[in-house]
Protein backbone atom coordinates (compact mmCIF):
# COMPACT_ATOMS: atom_id res chain seq x y z
CA UNK A 1 0.00 0.00 0.00
CA UNK A 2 1.41 3.45 -0.85
CA UNK A 3 1.79 6.33 1.62
CA UNK A 4 -1.43 8.08 0.80
CA UNK A 5 -3.51 4.91 0.95
CA UNK A 6 -1.86 4.01 4.26
CA UNK A 7 -2.76 7.35 5.83
CA UNK A 8 -6.34 6.91 4.62
CA UNK A 9 -6.45 3.37 6.02
CA UNK A 10 -5.37 4.73 9.39
CA UNK A 11 -8.03 7.42 9.38
CA UNK A 12 -10.66 4.88 8.39
CA UNK A 13 -9.67 2.45 11.17
CA UNK A 14 -9.63 5.12 13.88
CA UNK A 15 -12.91 6.78 12.87
CA UNK A 16 -15.20 4.75 15.16
CA UNK A 17 -12.85 5.37 18.11
CA UNK A 18 -12.90 9.12 17.55
CA UNK A 19 -16.53 9.18 18.61
CA UNK A 20 -15.51 7.70 21.95
CA UNK A 21 -12.88 10.42 22.44
CA UNK A 22 -15.35 13.28 21.98
CA UNK A 23 -17.05 13.27 25.42
CA UNK A 24 -13.70 12.71 27.13
CA UNK A 25 -12.15 15.68 25.27
CA UNK A 26 -15.10 17.89 26.12
CA UNK A 27 -14.64 17.06 29.81
CA UNK A 28 -10.91 17.85 29.55
CA UNK A 29 -11.90 21.34 28.44
CA UNK A 30 -14.95 21.89 30.64
CA UNK A 31 -13.25 20.60 33.82
CA UNK A 32 -10.66 23.38 33.64
CA UNK A 33 -13.43 25.96 33.69
CA UNK A 34 -15.33 24.08 36.43
CA UNK A 35 -12.17 24.03 38.57
CA UNK A 36 -11.80 27.80 38.26
CA UNK A 37 -8.50 27.59 36.39
CA UNK A 38 -7.52 29.84 33.46
CA UNK A 39 -9.19 28.47 30.28
CA UNK A 40 -5.94 28.64 28.27
CA UNK A 41 -4.57 26.03 30.65
CA UNK A 42 -6.93 23.46 29.07
CA UNK A 43 -5.29 24.00 25.68
CA UNK A 44 -1.84 23.98 27.29
CA UNK A 45 -2.54 20.61 28.87
CA UNK A 46 -4.02 19.13 25.70
CA UNK A 47 -1.10 20.24 23.54
CA UNK A 48 1.78 19.64 25.97
CA UNK A 49 0.58 16.58 27.88
CA UNK A 50 -1.96 15.15 25.40
CA UNK A 51 -3.06 12.27 27.64
CA UNK A 52 -6.66 12.52 28.80
CA UNK A 53 -6.79 10.66 32.10
CA UNK A 54 -3.68 12.39 33.42
CA UNK A 55 -4.98 15.78 32.28
CA UNK A 56 -8.18 15.31 34.28
CA UNK A 57 -6.26 14.25 37.38
CA UNK A 58 -3.96 17.26 37.01
CA UNK A 59 -6.92 19.63 36.65
CA UNK A 60 -8.50 18.16 39.77
CA UNK A 61 -5.32 18.58 41.80
CA UNK A 62 -4.47 22.04 40.46
CA UNK A 63 -8.01 23.19 41.23
CA UNK A 64 -7.62 22.21 44.88
CA UNK A 65 -4.21 23.89 45.10
CA UNK A 66 -2.19 20.71 45.48
CA UNK A 67 1.60 20.69 45.70
CA UNK A 68 3.22 21.18 42.27
CA UNK A 69 5.56 18.18 42.55
CA UNK A 70 2.63 15.94 43.48
CA UNK A 71 0.71 17.03 40.39
CA UNK A 72 3.67 16.15 38.14
CA UNK A 73 4.21 12.83 39.93
CA UNK A 74 0.52 11.94 39.57
CA UNK A 75 0.55 12.70 35.83
CA UNK A 76 3.63 10.53 35.32
CA UNK A 77 2.23 7.58 37.29
CA UNK A 78 -0.98 7.67 35.26
CA UNK A 79 0.99 7.79 32.00
CA UNK A 80 3.46 5.04 32.90
CA UNK A 81 1.45 2.53 30.89
CA UNK A 82 2.60 4.25 27.71
CA UNK A 83 6.10 2.96 28.34
CA UNK A 84 4.65 -0.44 27.48
CA UNK A 85 3.17 0.95 24.26
CA UNK A 86 6.48 2.57 23.37
CA UNK A 87 8.19 -0.79 23.73
CA UNK A 88 5.56 -2.70 21.73
CA UNK A 89 5.69 -0.21 18.89
CA UNK A 90 9.47 0.17 18.63
CA UNK A 91 10.30 -3.08 16.78
CA UNK A 92 7.79 -2.25 14.03
CA UNK A 93 9.27 1.21 13.42
CA UNK A 94 12.97 0.35 13.50
CA UNK A 95 13.35 1.80 9.99
CA UNK A 96 12.81 5.31 11.36
CA UNK A 97 15.62 7.58 12.53
CA UNK A 98 15.71 8.85 16.08
CA UNK A 99 14.45 12.23 14.91
CA UNK A 100 11.55 10.64 13.04
CA UNK A 101 10.55 8.79 16.20
CA UNK A 102 10.02 12.07 18.07
CA UNK A 103 6.61 12.79 16.47
CA UNK A 104 5.72 9.09 16.82
CA UNK A 105 6.32 9.37 20.56
CA UNK A 106 4.51 12.68 20.93
CA UNK A 107 1.39 11.31 19.22
CA UNK A 108 1.37 7.99 21.12
CA UNK A 109 -2.02 7.24 22.70
CA UNK A 110 -3.99 4.17 23.75
CA UNK A 111 -5.78 4.19 20.40
CA UNK A 112 -2.70 4.79 18.25
CA UNK A 113 -0.93 1.93 20.01
CA UNK A 114 -3.78 -0.59 19.89
CA UNK A 115 -4.77 -0.01 16.26
CA UNK A 116 -1.23 0.21 14.88
CA UNK A 117 0.11 -2.92 16.53
CA UNK A 118 -2.93 -4.85 15.29
CA UNK A 119 -2.58 -3.59 11.73
CA UNK A 120 1.22 -3.94 11.64
CA UNK A 121 0.78 -7.67 12.28
CA UNK A 122 -1.09 -7.93 8.98
CA UNK A 123 1.85 -6.10 7.35
CA UNK A 124 -0.20 -4.56 4.52
CA UNK A 125 0.44 -0.83 5.12
CA UNK A 126 3.30 1.68 5.01
CA UNK A 127 3.67 1.62 8.81
CA UNK A 128 4.72 5.18 9.68
CA UNK A 129 2.04 6.60 7.39
CA UNK A 130 -0.70 4.38 8.76
CA UNK A 131 0.38 5.40 12.27
CA UNK A 132 0.22 9.05 11.23
CA UNK A 133 -3.33 8.60 9.92
CA UNK A 134 -4.47 7.10 13.22
CA UNK A 135 -2.50 9.21 15.68
CA UNK A 136 -2.91 12.62 14.02
CA UNK A 137 -6.68 12.07 13.77
CA UNK A 138 -6.84 11.48 17.52
CA UNK A 139 -4.77 14.62 18.08
CA UNK A 140 -7.00 16.83 15.94
CA UNK A 141 -10.21 15.56 17.55
CA UNK A 142 -8.72 15.89 21.04
CA UNK A 143 -7.61 19.51 20.54
CA UNK A 144 -10.91 20.50 18.93
CA UNK A 145 -12.97 18.92 21.71
CA UNK A 146 -10.85 20.59 24.39
CA UNK A 147 -11.58 24.03 22.95
CA UNK A 148 -15.28 23.25 22.50
CA UNK A 149 -15.34 21.92 26.08
CA UNK A 150 -13.91 25.17 27.43
CA UNK A 151 -16.55 27.21 25.58
CA UNK A 152 -19.44 24.90 26.47
CA UNK A 153 -18.25 24.43 30.05
CA UNK A 154 -18.31 28.18 30.63
CA UNK A 155 -22.00 28.38 29.66
CA UNK A 156 -23.36 25.39 31.61
CA UNK A 157 -25.67 26.54 34.46
CA UNK A 158 -24.26 26.27 38.00
CA UNK A 159 -26.93 23.74 39.01
CA UNK A 160 -25.37 21.07 36.77
CA UNK A 161 -22.55 19.40 38.74
CA UNK A 162 -20.12 19.49 35.83
CA UNK A 163 -17.03 18.72 37.93
CA UNK A 164 -18.65 15.35 38.68
CA UNK A 165 -17.95 14.42 35.05
CA UNK A 166 -14.28 13.95 35.95
CA UNK A 167 -14.66 10.96 38.32
CA UNK A 168 -17.36 9.61 36.00
CA UNK A 169 -14.92 9.60 33.10
CA UNK A 170 -12.43 7.67 35.20
CA UNK A 171 -15.20 5.28 36.14
CA UNK A 172 -15.93 4.66 32.46
CA UNK A 173 -12.25 3.79 31.98
CA UNK A 174 -12.00 1.74 35.17
CA UNK A 175 -14.89 -0.66 34.62
CA UNK A 176 -13.66 -2.31 31.39
CA UNK A 177 -10.10 -2.42 32.79
CA UNK A 178 -11.12 -4.64 35.72
CA UNK A 179 -12.72 -7.60 34.01
CA UNK A 180 -10.04 -10.11 35.00
CA UNK A 181 -9.32 -11.43 38.50
CA UNK A 182 -5.78 -10.05 38.76
CA UNK A 183 -6.75 -6.65 37.36
CA UNK A 184 -9.82 -6.66 39.61
CA UNK A 185 -7.52 -7.18 42.59
CA UNK A 186 -5.29 -4.33 41.40
CA UNK A 187 -8.34 -2.05 41.27
CA UNK A 188 -9.70 -3.16 44.63
CA UNK A 189 -6.41 -2.60 46.44
CA UNK A 190 -5.65 0.63 44.55
CA UNK A 191 -9.06 2.08 45.36
CA UNK A 192 -9.03 1.00 49.00
CA UNK A 193 -5.54 2.32 49.75
CA UNK A 194 -6.34 5.62 48.03
CA UNK A 195 -9.54 5.89 50.07
CA UNK A 196 -7.79 5.21 53.39
CA UNK A 197 -5.14 7.79 52.49
CA UNK A 198 -7.66 10.31 51.14
CA UNK A 199 -6.68 12.86 53.79
CA UNK A 200 -2.95 12.15 53.57
CA UNK A 201 -0.80 15.24 53.05
CA UNK A 202 0.12 16.38 49.51
CA UNK A 203 -2.66 14.27 47.92
CA UNK A 204 -0.25 11.34 47.92
CA UNK A 205 -3.14 8.89 48.38
CA UNK A 206 -3.47 8.51 44.62
CA UNK A 207 0.18 7.75 43.92
CA UNK A 208 0.56 5.37 46.88
CA UNK A 209 -2.78 3.73 46.10
CA UNK A 210 -1.84 3.24 42.44
CA UNK A 211 1.53 1.69 43.30
CA UNK A 212 -0.08 -0.59 45.92
CA UNK A 213 -2.66 -1.62 43.33
CA UNK A 214 0.00 -2.49 40.73
CA UNK A 215 1.87 -4.55 43.32
CA UNK A 216 -1.37 -6.33 44.30
CA UNK A 217 -2.06 -7.10 40.62
CA UNK A 218 1.37 -8.68 40.19
CA UNK A 219 0.96 -10.74 43.38
CA UNK A 220 -2.57 -11.78 42.38
CA UNK A 221 -1.28 -12.90 39.00
CA UNK A 222 1.08 -15.33 40.75
CA UNK A 223 -1.88 -16.75 42.68
CA UNK A 224 -4.70 -16.86 40.13
CA UNK A 225 -2.74 -16.77 36.89
CA UNK A 226 -2.71 -14.26 34.02
CA UNK A 227 -5.96 -12.55 33.09
CA UNK A 228 -7.39 -13.60 29.75
CA UNK A 229 -6.37 -10.77 27.40
CA UNK A 230 -6.73 -7.57 29.40
CA UNK A 231 -5.58 -4.80 27.14
CA UNK A 232 -5.66 -1.17 28.24
CA UNK A 233 -9.00 -0.22 26.73
CA UNK A 234 -9.07 3.36 27.92
CA UNK A 235 -9.70 6.10 25.47
CA UNK A 236 -6.96 8.69 25.54
CA UNK B 1 -1.26 28.49 42.85
CA UNK B 2 0.16 31.43 40.90
CA UNK B 3 -0.38 31.32 37.16
CA UNK B 4 3.31 31.08 36.28
CA UNK B 5 3.62 28.04 38.55
CA UNK B 6 0.53 26.46 36.95
CA UNK B 7 2.18 26.71 33.55
CA UNK B 8 5.47 25.38 34.87
CA UNK B 9 3.64 22.32 36.22
CA UNK B 10 1.94 21.75 32.85
CA UNK B 11 5.26 22.12 31.03
CA UNK B 12 7.17 19.72 33.28
CA UNK B 13 4.30 17.20 33.20
CA UNK B 14 4.31 17.46 29.40
CA UNK B 15 8.06 16.92 29.07
CA UNK B 16 7.88 13.99 31.52
CA UNK B 17 5.00 12.39 29.65
CA UNK B 18 6.91 12.75 26.39
CA UNK B 19 9.90 11.02 28.01
CA UNK B 20 7.66 8.09 29.00
CA UNK B 21 6.33 7.84 25.44
CA UNK B 22 9.77 8.16 23.86
CA UNK B 23 11.48 5.75 26.29
CA UNK B 24 11.65 2.47 24.40
CA UNK B 25 11.20 4.05 20.99
CA UNK B 26 14.48 5.84 21.68
CA UNK B 27 16.53 3.03 23.21
CA UNK B 28 15.07 -0.04 21.50
CA UNK B 29 18.15 -0.82 19.36
CA UNK B 30 20.34 -0.90 22.46
CA UNK B 31 18.12 -2.63 25.00
CA UNK B 32 15.77 -4.81 22.99
CA UNK B 33 12.26 -5.15 24.38
CA UNK B 34 10.90 -4.41 27.84
CA UNK B 35 12.02 -6.64 30.69
CA UNK B 36 9.15 -9.11 31.31
CA UNK B 37 8.91 -8.10 34.97
CA UNK B 38 8.31 -4.45 34.05
CA UNK B 39 5.85 -5.38 31.33
CA UNK B 40 3.89 -7.49 33.81
CA UNK B 41 3.70 -4.61 36.31
CA UNK B 42 2.73 -2.02 33.70
CA UNK B 43 -0.31 -4.09 32.78
CA UNK B 44 -1.85 -3.29 36.17
CA UNK B 45 -1.30 0.46 35.97
CA UNK B 46 -4.70 1.26 34.37
CA UNK B 47 -6.98 -0.61 36.84
CA UNK B 48 -4.93 0.49 39.87
CA UNK B 49 -4.70 4.14 38.84
CA UNK B 50 -8.30 4.53 37.76
CA UNK B 51 -9.61 2.91 40.96
CA UNK B 52 -7.36 5.14 43.06
CA UNK B 53 -8.81 8.15 41.25
CA UNK B 54 -12.46 7.09 41.32
CA UNK B 55 -13.06 5.70 44.82
CA UNK B 56 -11.98 8.71 46.93
CA UNK B 57 -13.67 11.10 44.46
CA UNK B 58 -17.01 9.34 44.90
CA UNK B 59 -16.78 8.84 48.66
CA UNK B 60 -15.38 12.25 49.61
CA UNK B 61 -16.60 14.31 46.66
CA UNK B 62 -13.08 14.84 45.36
CA UNK B 63 -12.12 17.24 48.15
CA UNK B 64 -8.39 17.58 48.62
CA UNK B 65 -6.17 16.88 51.60
CA UNK B 66 -7.48 17.47 55.11
CA UNK B 67 -11.19 17.79 54.39
CA UNK B 68 -13.04 14.50 54.32
CA UNK B 69 -16.81 14.69 54.59
CA UNK B 70 -18.56 11.67 53.12
CA UNK B 71 -20.77 12.53 50.13
CA UNK B 72 -23.49 9.81 50.09
CA UNK B 73 -25.30 11.20 47.04
CA UNK B 74 -22.15 10.93 44.95
CA UNK B 75 -21.65 7.34 46.07
CA UNK B 76 -25.16 6.41 44.92
CA UNK B 77 -24.86 8.35 41.65
CA UNK B 78 -21.47 6.70 41.10
CA UNK B 79 -22.99 3.26 41.63
CA UNK B 80 -25.64 4.02 39.01
CA UNK B 81 -22.95 5.19 36.57
CA UNK B 82 -20.82 2.09 37.31
CA UNK B 83 -23.72 -0.17 36.30
CA UNK B 84 -24.17 1.83 33.10
CA UNK B 85 -20.41 1.64 32.43
CA UNK B 86 -20.48 -2.13 32.93
CA UNK B 87 -23.28 -2.72 30.45
CA UNK B 88 -22.56 -0.03 27.83
CA UNK B 89 -18.75 0.47 28.13
CA UNK B 90 -19.49 3.97 26.83
CA UNK B 91 -17.84 7.09 28.27
CA UNK B 92 -20.73 9.23 27.08
CA UNK B 93 -23.51 7.19 28.71
CA UNK B 94 -21.51 6.80 31.90
CA UNK B 95 -21.06 10.57 32.27
CA UNK B 96 -24.68 11.36 31.35
CA UNK B 97 -26.22 8.76 33.67
CA UNK B 98 -24.02 9.77 36.60
CA UNK B 99 -24.73 13.50 36.29
CA UNK B 100 -28.46 12.96 35.82
CA UNK B 101 -28.52 10.60 38.82
CA UNK B 102 -26.73 13.18 40.98
CA UNK B 103 -29.01 16.04 39.91
CA UNK B 104 -32.13 13.95 40.57
CA UNK B 105 -30.83 12.81 43.98
CA UNK B 106 -30.00 16.39 44.98
CA UNK B 107 -33.50 17.50 43.96
CA UNK B 108 -35.10 14.66 45.94
CA UNK B 109 -33.06 15.46 49.04
CA UNK B 110 -33.95 19.13 48.65
CA UNK B 111 -37.66 18.26 48.51
CA UNK B 112 -37.47 16.01 51.60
Amino acid sequence: MDRRASVVAGIRDVAPFLLGIVPFGLVAGAAVVAAGLPPELAVGLSVLVFAGASQLAAIDLLGTGANAAVVVLTVLVINLRMMMYSASLAPYLDGLSLRERVPVAYLLTDQAFALSVTRFEADDVARPWYYLGVAASVWVVWQTCTVVGVVVGASVPESVPLEFAVPLTFLALLVPATKGRASGTAALVGGTVALVLATAPFNLGLVVGALAGVLAGVVAEHVVGTDPETRGEDRA
Amino acid sequence: MREALLWAVVLVAGVGTFAVRFSFLAVFERTGSVPPRLQQALRYVPPAVFAALVVPALVFGGEGSGTAAVTPLRIVAGAVAALVAWYTESVLWTICSGIVALVVLELLVGVV
